[in-house]
């Protein structure tokens, strides 16, 4: 089991949030995390790679067999686990090249490489520019500075192409897309798929599962899952809403 | 700046304490503490220095004598004796050396520590090193390159033997000896310093650093800089300082004065890494300096960049005195203030000429319980014609403990100039840093790439030489300041 979250109890400066969260991720899987706002997905989000201020106050969050409660965010990171954001911030004069390479090679580092070899680092960003349309100009400006919402969405899958997380998790990268820009993040995510990571996608709407169709549903209320499921769910959803689970919780 | 030299900083940041806090043991010939005529003869006498210089030193000393200490600027310190301050200290010279095998081999060793190997600058980097250890000139290299283009390029004690004209000429026509009370001082105790000359038509080919450093305990140090590029003339001059780990403060008061004739262009870069004191603010270095162009000349043009690490207290402002028509002055400066240190810093650009420009880019970098502070001020005068100023001081603050602050001055007395200024305040965001950590660069590390970033403006007007070790300094400077 590549994610094993264990009655995760999280709070945010003493106010509880996730209210004893579970949730198994196999490699190879998909997970779709859905629910209304304020149930706490950006909080789990958070809670899996490290955020400060995101106080674990019961359970246990187990990645590659080992607890990662207290790990620092850049080892997480460094071992494999990744998240798109759903607000990517500006970094106002690190062009994205030096801050990829950068990132590259603390995570060569970690794994007792040496830095890459300059050739082989174009070579890669090239490749991977291709594959979520990204144009060469982007990656000479800083770090997402005056990119509209769509090029940071992209430019987050572009980072993840470039890391290989095993866990990736995506927060709301539907968000603010039009359907072509949709299209390329989901073609990035379901080009990098294997039976060698796992996807977590947290999203609002159904719309984005049609192009990166989940394994697993799983809906989110009140800091909890409380329903799961097939594929199917995010239609049933899509159909019927929230409110019937919502309504069923709340009995 | 080229994505390996970010590279290449960010691998080096480690955690060892000040680097450079070392002092080397070289037998030294000293003036007795404390200052006053006699102090003043002896010090001439030393360097044996002709009459009319023994006279300038004294008329400075004893107008300084009447002068106040100013107190206008945002710092604070323990009132300085500075009658408990030697004023003279010179590696003892045994005998004309010829080479860098009859240098003093410790002196060699300090060099060496300071990854300055004289050799290995002349081979590689095509540097001419007129490197100054305390006050005393050692020998200075490329000098054939220079005599080659009739470049002078020598300490301010040779230019006084060898250009008496051009110093006499020159000396304090841009910083009086009145202008303020350490550039008083200086004129009146300074021992040494660099000299240099471009003459007409001659673009200076390589890059010209000098290397100062204090050495010897209670020793002020008060260097004397004089640069002139005559019609023409371009040279692009670099200064680095590092200076040895002491508990005692240790006073540094510095004039650099520029003259720029007509068509003449100085660039002047300065890392300034001068002992900052320890993380409860023990120690570091007291560093008053005066420097200020002179564009006397139509067309000319000085540049001042300064990255500012170093010292407890950094009181310091570039200035530019726009005289010829048309002329162009500017400052950018990065400076970096941790733990207790204080800066004051900004400049003056003094429009006197038509359509004369400058440009100020100010970025201050905060952290620990420091306090940095920009002050500036751009005045027009009345023939000013058209005159142009852009200012723009942006303030970085890392934590909740440490200072910003700006004082602009903005006087104009002709009505067709535009002087624009532009301020900002900022704060390395949570969501910065963890952005960062997300992508597995750690917290060290993710400061030194943001802090670059946001002093890159400044960065990239630096020499090559200069902008590794830049970015090394705002890293190492900056580490632990954060989380």
């Amino acid at each position: 089991m590549l994610l094993n979250i264990k009655n995760l109890h999280v709070a945010i400066n003493g106010k509880e949030i996730l209210k004893g969260l579970n949730l198994s991720v196999n490699k190879g899987e998909v997970h779709a995390i859905m629910g209304p706002n304020g149930t706490g997905k950006s909080t789990l989000a958070a809670a899996i790679t490290g955020r400060e201020n995101y106080d674990i106050t019961k359970g246990e969050i187990i990645y590659d067999g080992e607890t990662i409660n207290d790990m620092a965010p850049d080892i997480r990171a460094n071992k494999g686990i990744f998240l798109s954001f759903q607000y990517p911030v500006e970094i106002p004069g690190v062009s994205m090249t030096n801050f990829m390479r950068t990132a590259i090679n603390a995570q060569r580092e970690f794994n007792g490489l040496e830095a890459i070899p300059a050739g082989e680092f174009l070579k890669k960003m090239e490749e991977m520019k291709k594959l979520v349309d990204i144009n060469t100009k982007l990656t000479k400006r800083s770090v997402n500075e005056g990119f509209s919402g769509g090029e940071k969405k992209k430019n987050e899958i572009f980072q993840m192409a470039m890391l290989e997380p095993k866990l990736a998790i995506l927060d709301e990268t539907d968000s603010g897309l039009d359907i072509d820009a949709l299209k390329v993040v989901a073609r990035g995510v379901n080009e990098l798929r294997s039976t060698d990571n796992a996807f977590v996608v947290i999203t609002h709407y159904q719309r984005l599962l049609d192009y990166i169709v989940p394994d697993f549903v799983h809906v989110m209320y009140d800091g909890r899952i409380v329903k799961s499921g097939g594929k199917g769910l995010a239609f049933e959803l899509e159909e019927k809403g929230y409110d019937w689970i919502i309504d069923q919780e709340d009995e | 700046m080229s994505e390996s030299k970010n590279e290449n900083i960010l691998d080096q940041v480690t955690n060892e304490e000040y680097k450079y806090g070392f002092y080397s043991d070289i037998e030294m010939d000293m003036a007795p503490k404390g200052l006053t005529e006699e102090t003043i003869r002896f010090i001439s006498a030393k360097k044996n220095e002709p009459d009319w210089l023994l006279e300038f030193r004294l008329k400075a000393f004893r107008y300084w004598q009447k002068m106040e200490e100013p107190d206008w600027a945002l710092i604070s310190h323990p009132p300085i004796d500075y009658q408990d301050i030697i004023y003279y200290a010179a590696p003892k010279k045994k005998k004309e050396l010829e080479s860098l095998d009859e240098v003093d081999p410790e002196l060699l060793d300090t060099f060496n520590k300071l990854g300055i190997s004289l050799e290995e600058q002349k081979m590689l980097a095509g540097v001419a090193v007129d490197a100054v250890i305390d006050s005393v000139s050692v020998k200075t290299t490329f000098q054939d390159t220079l005599a080659k283009h009739d470049i002078i390029f020598c300490s301010f004690s040779e230019a006084v033997q060898n250009h008496p004209d051009l110093v006499k000429k020159y000396l304090a026509s841009v910083v009086p000896v009145t202008d303020n009370y350490f550039a008083a001082l200086n004129s009146a105790v300074f021992s040494d310093g660099s000299f240099c000359y471009i003459p007409k038509g001659v673009r200076c080919p390589i890059e010209l650093s000098t290397y100062f450093r204090i050495n010897a305990a209670n020793t002020g140090q008060f260097e004397r800089t004089l640069l002139i590029a005559d019609e023409g003339g371009y040279v692009s001059y670099l200064e680095g300082c590092t200076a040895p780990m002491r508990d005692e403060n240790q006073l540094h008061a510095a004039v650099v004065e520029i003259i720029t004739m007509d068509d003449a262009e100085v660039k002047y870069s300065t890392v300034q890494n001068w002992y900052p004191g320890n993380k409860e603010g023990k120690g570091g270095i007291y560093n008053f300096v005066t420097k200020r162009g002179l564009c006397k000349g139509k067309n000319s043009k000085i540049s001042w960049t300064q990255v500012e690490t170093g010292s407890a207290i950094t009181w310091k402002y570039p200035s530019c005195v726009l005289h010829g028509d048309n002329s162009v002055g500017e400052f950018y400066s990065v400076a970096v203030t941790n733990n207790y240190q204080q800066a004051d810093t900004g400049s003056k650009m003094i429009h006197q000429g038509k359509n004369t420009k400058s440009t100020i880019i100010s970025k201050g970098i905060s952290a620990g319980k420091s306090n940095n502070s920009y002050r500036g001020m751009v005045r027009i005068g009345r023939k000013a014609e058209n005159a142009r100023n852009f200012s723009q001081c942006d303030s970085l603050l890392l934590g909740d403990q440490c200072g910003a602050h700006t004082f602009p001055y903005i006087k104009s007395a002709n009505e067709t100039a535009v002087v624009e200024h532009e301020a900002t305040t900022s704060k390395i965001s949570e969501e910065q840093l963890f952005y960062c950590q997300q992508r597995g660069i750690d917290m060290e590390k993710a400061i030194g790439l943001i802090v670059n970033g946001y002093a890159k403006e400044v960065l990239n007007k630096l020499p090559m030489e200069f902008a590794m070790e830049a970015q090394k300094l705002l890293a190492i400077t900056l580490e632990g300041s954060v989380g």
